[in-house]
Order: structure tokens, then C-alpha cells, then sequence
């Protein structure tokens, strides 16, 4: 029986503890005509070698692409050591640290968590996760709403530059909770915030107002001017920034005067694989004076009877289990595995290591774009510094692009167009610093290719697929 | 030791980052950082060293029994991680084309049908990240539900007093008031103040069954019927699932939306606090509301169903398609686990259950509804022992750990005074049940020889017993070099 130990003796003497025949007669209290225990679409059992081969043959049909596709996931080199030691069976097979005498291991790497994220954003505290970058940014919209008590419209600016995932999720959770999301422009030049456009916005009375950095198109945004102006027309300013790029970018906690009030984002590239999309982790921060409207954990360093220093959940007030209708979020279980692997990818990168990471990804993006932008037909869509995915123009749909690069086993970048009507044969690439010279040549001679043949309006070669 | 007071300037893991440091110099300097984050400086040694220490710091199911109620902490097979790491799924981008993605949509699918089939639903989406983001999917389907028909009245999801604190804070996310239902004195809902509570104003109705009292509400099918007669529908908080598994499903009981918990009954890592996987199963006529993506197939190809293919989803929870390697775990465990291995899960929990609270009720310990049959779990109430030795609930809590066992579950749920939820799961051998009453009935002793021993405990973890009130009161949320530890004298 896998995974279960009982022998049939054991099974007999544990009954007869009981004082029942059968097992069956343990379930006399649902009633009979509920238990039919049929199961026609579960299979058969498998062992473990089954089941693996199997998964073996479908991962493999699967394949590994040459990945020069982000649009909010990154291909990142992550340490040997991280997984092998965020799989350790004491951090992976231990749950919610309730009883902190028996937690200090997952309790103290938490602190240490806290404490890198708050220096890496230059923010007053951190919670110890949320489930992804998209849905950290609605909890920030509702404590956002929750903090802004000056403000009575529950209005909320997102900027259309903002990953659509982010601004679909975002309306997802918010929407239930009378609170008005209004799209905040582009400049369709710079790909930036329009200044004019917000001022416009602002005019009325607004809760808050997201700023991405980079946005949705790697472009940089003028974040001391947006979060004064944010302040100045009395909203909470609340900053989604991959975390990686704040190695090299101005934090949050310094934009501006003031500086954001809520920063959230999406923990993946500290150290977790793309793993198709998740488990990942949503990180959370804010300023001191707002911590009360946090939601998620909380982990805070005090003292044991002897006076010795220890660390535990703190702040639990503010959580459902103990507040029910009146917490600040139904959050219960939330990231921590993946944030232990980030804690390792941090502590062993540190600062120096991850700004080498995020400038070499800013480099090999720059030269990915000016050698493709070489090409006939192709341009950069728009004029602003990026971080490390630029928006390309294409002489031909970008869709087309991408079907014959993926033939070739090549990731080329996110279509644009779907989500931005208005930015046709658009293309969203990525480079990080795993794309080096080769695998930089290898994009550029089958796009080169693909495009050279299109310009020539006859295409011998089919598509694959 | 903090690994941020093992920092020497300038030591680094030179392996791990590129060998140039390339000056962003295009990006004008307002937008750079000015000094570097304050992150500690180590070589990848001391970082592997100091966090395979603090690891050994921690109780787990690798190395303690850990009977925690509610929470189904069970064996997490690693053949399952083994697979979650394949190359093909591991380095797989989220966005990648469904050509590009026919293996891993293949194992959604399949697990999506087994969910379905498991819990008598019509429908599964396998998007929401945990339990709490499911029971949101779920109630936010009731209300799309409601508002499709026009039903704009009800406003009011009703909850059993004994509910997981996630219930009441779901509803409220979803724009819904609550109102509580009692239980009766058997451990089962108060059928008469359920029905004084329904009325049009009824959304729903969110239940946990076997509830987090350990007992199967033996009238469900009567709650179903009067729920749907006042034009509710059912929610099923399937933190439970393990104790029916294979043998009871929420569809046949009348459930309208079900959200099972993947890292409870389907084994999946727990992981210090996480990741879960939520999944959403629904009947028929709640279907077009899920919450996307999902996985269709056609015979020979699988795809993702967006919102174009569902455009009355109640919408996306996450950027991408929520913890998919977690659904990998558990569709890995579902199938090695099979169709009878479904049915053993239920019946070797509920097993266990029973057998170690017999063993416990002998020995003298009393249980919450000892006329009962426990499922899963069971409680056992220790307010004698509180009143009669002024030992509590949270001392033999502490005083477990000192004996190498996770404490169960404590003070929850609020119903019960001073009780322990234990839950042994399937995975637990006879010897380990009988070690546990065997240390139940040492602490029981030293709470009446020594019960100093047993209020002051734990004695033998890395720390005593930690003061949470000064966590609270003096926040100390991050480390700072200018910051000496709470409590010190200088």
C-alpha cells in the first residue's frame, strides 16, 4: 500500500483497540447512501519508477527552449547549493511556524528574509510572502484602501503599462470591494506614465497609484516625479519593481521625498526556477507606520524566559485566524519554501553579485535589441532606458516571428499585440544573463532569416507546427 | 548568529555571478541606486553552513511525528519533488507555446479529472495558490452565480462557528457579510438556527465536513436540501478531504463549489508556510465561472482555456497558471496513489484517528465528543487538567516538543476549551501512536508531581519559551546594524 505502513496484524490489533470488525464500520456515521466510493476516472495505481518514466517522456517531448521570452519571468542562473539546501526535509516537510520553540530554523531564516528585502528596497518592513507578484499587487491595492482613510473614493490608478496579468488579477480580487480601478496611459513615445494624463487623474479624489519599475515594456519610469505627484494629490503610493533590478535601480523606499508606501512584487527572480509559472512568491513591503494593515506573516525577533534572543510570529492580530471577518486578508499559507530558496540565492549572491547579475542582464539585452534593431524593417518602439526587455518593432506580425522561431526550439519574445492593439507588430524581448554571445548569435541568424525571406514576400520554409 | 553579523566587507561567492561588472551607463543616474542593499556578505560555505544549521533548528515530518489537526501532515513522498525537477517541467517558461507544452498540460488535465472525480464535481480549475485563494474563487463563483440570474438580493454567506478563520475572511473579500451558525452539543449544526438564519438574503453557505471538530455532520444531506430550498448554494472547505477520501464525495452531498487544499490531502511539501494549491472543483451550473486558466483537451491536444473560451470566469488569481509545480507533486501522488490507494488514504487516516483517540481516552485523557466516531482527527479537551493542575493546554503543547513531537493544534477550534486537534494521517505507524500516548501520559504525571516542569517547558529546544507579547509590543522586524537584540541591557 504506498506509503501506508500498517501490516495486517497491526491492522487486526489497532480494530480490536478499537472495538470494531472492519475498518468500514469506522465510517457508520455518513450516511449509507453517501458512501458509494466509486472512483471510474482514477486510473490504477503506478510505483514510483512508473510514474517518473512517464514523467520523464512528457518532460522531455516538452523540451528546453532558448528563452529570450520574460514578461514576468526570468531565466536566472540559481546556485547548486539553493534547492538542494531549500529541499532539505527539515525546511520542506515543516509547515507554518505556530510553535516557535520547535520553528527557530524556518523563523529565523523568515527574519533574515525581512531584513534582506527591506535593505534591498530601502522600505521600513517586509511580510514573509504572498502567493505571486500579481496577486501581492491586489493585496496592496486593498491595504492601500484600507491605510487612505483621507481618501472616500476607493479610486485606484493602474497604468495600462502594468503587466495585463497584474491589472487581470488585480481586478479579480478588488473588484468585489466597491473599488474603482481607472487605466492610467501611456505616452505612446516614451512608453512612460503620461504626466499629463495623470495630473488629469489626479484631479479627482485617488486612493492610490501603482507604479511599476521597469513597467510592462522594460521601460524605466520617472518614479520620483510620479510618487511626489502621487503624494501631492494626497494618495498612498504603492511600487510593483522586480526585485533583481533593485540591485542597480533606485529603490522604492527613496522615491521621491518621501519615498513609496507599499512596494510589492514578484520574488521569482531571487532564486526560483520558471518552473512553468510557479510556486513562486509575492514579496510585500511598507513603511513602519502602516504595518498594522499589512497582510501575511510576520516574523519578529524577541526574547525567551532566559532572556536569550529568539524569533517568532508576531503582529497575529491582524490574521484570519485569530481576527475571522476583521483580519487584513484571508492569507494563511503563503510561499515560505520558495522564500527560503531566496533567502539562500540572496545571502550567497549578496549585493555585489546580484548587481553584477542585473547589469550584465541590462547589457546583453541592449545588445540583443541594437543587433536586431540592425536588421532591415526593425526598430525600437520606444525612445526610454530599459532594464532588461525592450518593446521591438516588426516589420511583420510579431506572432508570425515567434511560430517559426519556437520550430527552431527558440522562445522569441511576448506578442504584444493581443494585450495592445495598438502596439501591432510588436514584440517583447528579454535578455538575462544567461543569453550570452551564442546564444545571442543563434536568435539573430534565424530571426534575421525569418525576416529576410518575409522582406522577400515568398517563404519556402513551413512552419513545424 | 545572524548570518548578517558573519558579514565581512567585501567577501563574496565569486562562482555564483558574472565575471564582468558591466556599468549600466545608459541609465541616467537619477534612476540608479546611490549605495548598495545591506545584504550580508559571506562565502557560499558560510551560507550553506549557516542555513543547513538553522534547518536542523526545525520539526518536520522528515524527523518528528507531527500530529498537527487541520493540517494533514503527512509523508511527502520525494519521488514526487524528483519529478517537479525534471528539466522539461523545471525550466519550462510559463508562457512557453501549448506546442511546446503538450507533457505538462497532459498532467493537468489528468489531474484535473481525477479531482473530479474524487470530489463528484462537474468541473475543476486548478488555478488558485492555496486553500484561502480557492475558498475566494469559490465564493466569488457564488456571487457570479447569483448576479447572472439577476440575483442581486443576497448578500449574507453563512458559517459554522467551528469554521477555519479563512471562511469568515473570504466571504468578506468577496463583498459578503457573515453570520455564524452555532453547533449543537453533538458536534453537528444546529439545524434550527440554520434554518431561522436562511432567508433571501442567503448567498450561501461555507461548511467543513468532517468539520474541525473531528465528527462527519450526519445530517448534510437535510442542510443541503433546506440551503438550496432558500436558494443558497453549498461551499465545501475541503481542508478535510483526506478523512472521506474515495469514499464520500462532496458532489453526492449535495456541495455546489468545493476547494480542496493539494499540500493536505495530496501530500504535497508544506514548506515552512507554504506553497499550497487550491484547487477549485464546482456542479454544473457554477462551471462557466471558474477561474482561468484551465486545461482543455480535444481528443489529441491539449490547450489553455483564457478567458476568450470563458468569458464569465470570475478571472485570473495569478499572473501565470498558479503553483504549477506544486499540481505536479500531487498529480504525480494521485498517480501512484491510484484508485485504491484514494480509498486506503481515507481509511488509514480515519484508522489512525480512532485507534490513537481510544488509546487516549483509556488512558484517561478526555475527548471532546467521546460518543462520536472520530475521522481523521479528534479533540481532546484538557480543561480538567487546567483546573485541576493549572496546567494548560499550551504547557503540554511545549512540553511535547520537549519530547521530540510536533504539538497538535492548540485552542482551535475556539469551541472547545483548552483543546488539542490531533491528526496522525495515514502515513503514521502503530508504534509512533502508542509512543505518543506513552508521552501523553508522562507529561499528564508531571503535570501532577512536577508541574513546573510542564509550565515552564520546553526545556530542551535551541530557545525557551518565547515571550510574544514583547515580539508585539516592541516590533523588531528586521535586522539593523545599530539595533542591539530586544531585552539586551546595553
Amino acid at each position: 500500500m504506498p506509503f501506508i505502513p500498517h501490516t495486517e496484524d497491526e491492522i487486526r490489533a489497532m480494530l480490536d483497540t478499537i472495538g470494531v470488525e472492519r475498518i468500514d464500520a469506522l465510517f457508520d456515521e455518513i450516511p449509507a447512501k453517501l458512501r458509494h466510493g466509486r472512483l471510474e476516472n482514477v486510473p490504477d495505481g503506478l510505483s514510483e519508477s512508473e510514474v517518473t518514466r512517464l514523467a520523464a517522456r512528457r518532460a522531455r517531448a516538452d523540451g528546453e527552449a532558448l528563452c529570450f521570452l520574460g514578461a514576468g519571468a526570468y531565466d536566472h542562473h540559481i546556485p547548486a547549493a539553493v534547492w538542494q539546501i531549500a529541499t532539505r526535509g527539515e525546511f520542506y516537510s515543516a509547515y507554518t511556524p505556530y510553535q516557535a520553540e520547535a520553528s527557530q530554523g524556518t523563523l529565523q531564516l523568515l527574519y533574515e528574509y525581512q531584513s534582506m528585502m527591506t535593505a534591498l528596497t530601502a522600505m521600513d518592513v517586509s511580510n514573509a510572502s504572498l502567493y505571486d507578484g500579481a496577486s501581492a499587487l491586489a493585496e496592496a491595492v486593498l491595504m492601500a484602501v484600507r491605510v487612505n482613510r483621507k481618501s472616500k473614493a476607493r479610486r485606484v490608478l493602474l497604468p495600462r503599462a502594468l503587466h495585463p496579468a497584474y491589472r487581470d488579477t488585480v481586478r479579480a480580487i478588488v473588484s468585489r470591494q466597491g473599488i474603482e480601478l481607472v487605466e492610467l496611459p501611456y505616452d505612446p513615445a516614451s512608453g512612460q506614465t503620461d504626466p499629463a494624463a495623470l495630473d488629469e487623474l489626479l484631479a479627482s479624489d485617488t486612493t492610490a497609484v501603482v507604479i511599476a519599475q521597469p513597467n510592462f515594456f522594460g521601460v524605466l519610469e520617472p518614479v520620483d516625479a510620479l510618487t511626489e505627484r502621487a503624494h501631492a494629490a494626497g494618495a498612498v503610493a504603492i511600487a510593483v519593481v522586480n526585485p533583481l533590478a533593485l540591485a542597480i535601480l533606485k529603490p522604492p523606499g527613496e522615491w521621491g521625498d518621501e519615498g513609496a508606501d507599499i512596494c510589492v512584487g514578484e520574488g521569482q527572480p531571487l532564486g526560483v526556477p520558471l518552473a512553468s509559472g510557479g510556486p513562486y512568491f509575492g514579496f510585500m513591503c511598507c513603511r513602519q507606520s502602516i504595518v498594522r494593515q499589512m497582510p501575511g506573516r510576520i516574523v519578529g525577533r524577541t526574547v525567551d524566559r532566559d532572556g536569550k534572543p529568539g524569533f517568532t510570529l508576531t503582529l497575529q492580530a491582524r490574521e484570519q485566524h485569530i481576527r475571522r471577518s476583521k483580519a487584513t486578508s484571508n492569507i494563511c499559507t503563503n510561499q515560505g519554501l520558495l522564500v527560503t530558496a531566496a533567502t539562500l540565492h540572496m545571502a550567497i549572491l549578496g549585493a555585489d553579485g546580484l548587481a553584477r547579475t542585473a547589469s550584465a542582464c541590462h547589457a546583453n539585452l541592449n545588445h540583443l535589441s541594437e543587433r536586431l534593431c540592425a536588421l532591415p524593417g526593425v526598430q525600437s518602439r520606444f525612445a526610454s532606458p530599459v532594464f532588461h526587455e525592450r518593446v521591438i518593432q516588426l516589420p511583420i506580425p510579431a506572432a508570425e516571428l515567434l511560430k517559426l522561431l519556437a520550430a527552431y526550439n527558440i522562445l522569441g519574445g511576448y506578442d504584444l499585440s493581443n494585450d495592445y492593439p495598438e502596439l501591432e507588430n510588436c514584440l517583447l524581448v528579454c535578455a538575462t544573463e544567461q543569453r550570452d554571445e551564442t546564444d545571442i548569435d543563434a536568435y539573430l541568424a534565424k530571426a534575421g532569416r525569418i525576416l529576410g525571406l518575409r522582406n522577400e514576400a515568398k517563404c519556402p520554409v513551413q512552419p513545424k507546427f | 548568529m545572524l548570518l548578517f553579523e558573519q558579514s565581512v566587507a567585501g567577501r563574496r561567492a565569486a562562482a555564483q555571478a558574472p565575471r564582468q561588472a558591466v556599468a549600466p551607463d545608459d541609465i541616467p543616474a537619477g534612476q540608479l541606486r546611490a549605495t548598495p542593499p545591506a545584504l550580508p556578505e559571506v562565502s557560499e560555505l558560510q551560507a550553506v553552513r549557516h542555513y543547513t544549521r538553522l534547518s536542523q533548528k526545525n520539526f518536520s515530518i522528515d524527523t518528528h511525528f507531527y500530529p498537527l489537526g487541520s493540517c494533514t501532515m503527512k509523508y511527502n513522498p520525494r519521488g514526487c519533488q524528483e519529478i517537479a525537477a525534471l528539466p522539461g517541467f523545471i525550466a519550462r517558461h510559463p508562457l512557453a507555446p501549448e506546442r511546446h507544452s503538450q507533457g505538462i498540460l497532459a498532467c493537468f488535465h489528468e489531474l484535473q479529472e481525477i479531482l473530479k472525480d474524487v470530489t463528484g464535481m462537474a468541473a475543476v480549475s486548478l488555478s488558485p495558490a492555496a486553500g484561502a485563494q480557492g475558498e475566494f474563487a469559490g465564493v466569488a463563483m457564488i456571487r457570479a452565480y447569483h448576479e447572472s440570474r439577476g440575483d442581486t438580493a443576497r448578500n449574507e454567506i453563512l458559517i459554522p462557528d467551528a469554521a477555519h478563520g479563512t471562511n469568515p475572511a473570504s466571504a468578506i473579500m468577496c463583498g459578503y457579510r457573515v453570520r455564524e451558525i452555532p453547533t449543537g452539543a453533538d458536534g453537528d449544526i444546529d439545524l434550527d438556527a440554520l434554518a431561522g438564519a436562511l432567508g433571501a438574503h442567503t448567498a450561501g453557505i461555507m461548511l467543513t465536513n468532517p468539520s474541525t471538530l473531528g465528527v462527519f455532520d450526519r445530517k448534510i444531506e437535510r442542510i443541503a436540501e433546506m440551503v438550496h430550498q432558500a436558494g443558497g448554494l453549498l461551499y465545501y472547505d475541503g481542508a478535510n478531504l483526506n478523512a472521506i477520501l474515495g469514499k464520500v464525495r462532496p458532489g453526492d452531498m449535495g456541495f455546489d463549489v468545493i476547494h480542496m487544499n493539494l499540500h493536505k490531502t495530496f501530500s504535497t511539501p508544506h514548506g515552512g508556510g507554504g506553497p499550497g494549491a487550491g484547487p477549485v472543483g464546482v456542479s454544473a451550473r457554477l462551471e462557466p465561472f471558474l477561474p482561468i486558466p484551465m486545461v482543455g483537451c480535444n481528443g489529441d491536444d491539449y490547450y489553455w482555456l483564457t478567458e476568450k473560451e470563458r468569458p464569465q470566469s470570475i478571472g485570473r488569481l495569478s499572473a501565470f497558471a498558479g503553483n504549477a509545480g506544486i499540481l505536479l507533486r500531487a498529480w504525480a501522488y494521485a498517480r501512484m496513489l491510484g484508485r485504491d490507494g484514494m480509498h486506503r488514504v481515507a481509511e488509514f487516516s480515519v484508522l489512525n484517528a480512532n485507534y490513537l483517540m481510544k488509546r487516549l481516552t483509556d488512558a484517561g485523557f478526555q475527548a471532546a465528543y467521546p460518543e462520536r466516531r472520530a475521522t481523521h482527527e479528534f479533540i481532546i479537551t484538557l480543561k480538567r487538567e487546567a483546573a485541576e493542575l493549572g496546567v494548560n493546554t499550551m504547557d503540554f503543547a511545549k512540553r511535547l516538543l520537549d519530547y521530540g513531537v510536533h504539538a497538535p493544534t492548540t485552542y482551535f477550534p475556539l469551541l472547545i476549551p483548552e483543546c488539542l486537534l490531533i491528526e496522525p494521517t495515514e502515513t503514521e505507524d502503530r508504534r509512533t501512536l502508542d509512543d505518543f500516548v506513552t508521552i501523553m501520559q508522562c507529561i499528564a504525571g508531571e503535570a501532577r508531581e512536577t508541574p513546573e516542569v510542564v509550565k515552564t517547558a520546553p526545556h530542551k529546544l535551541p530557545v525557551k519559551r518565547l515571550d510574544d507579547v514583547l515580539a508585539a509590543r516592541q516590533l523588531d522586524l528586521r535586522w539593523r546594524p545599530e539595533n542591539p537584540p530586544p531585552g539586551s541591557s546595553d
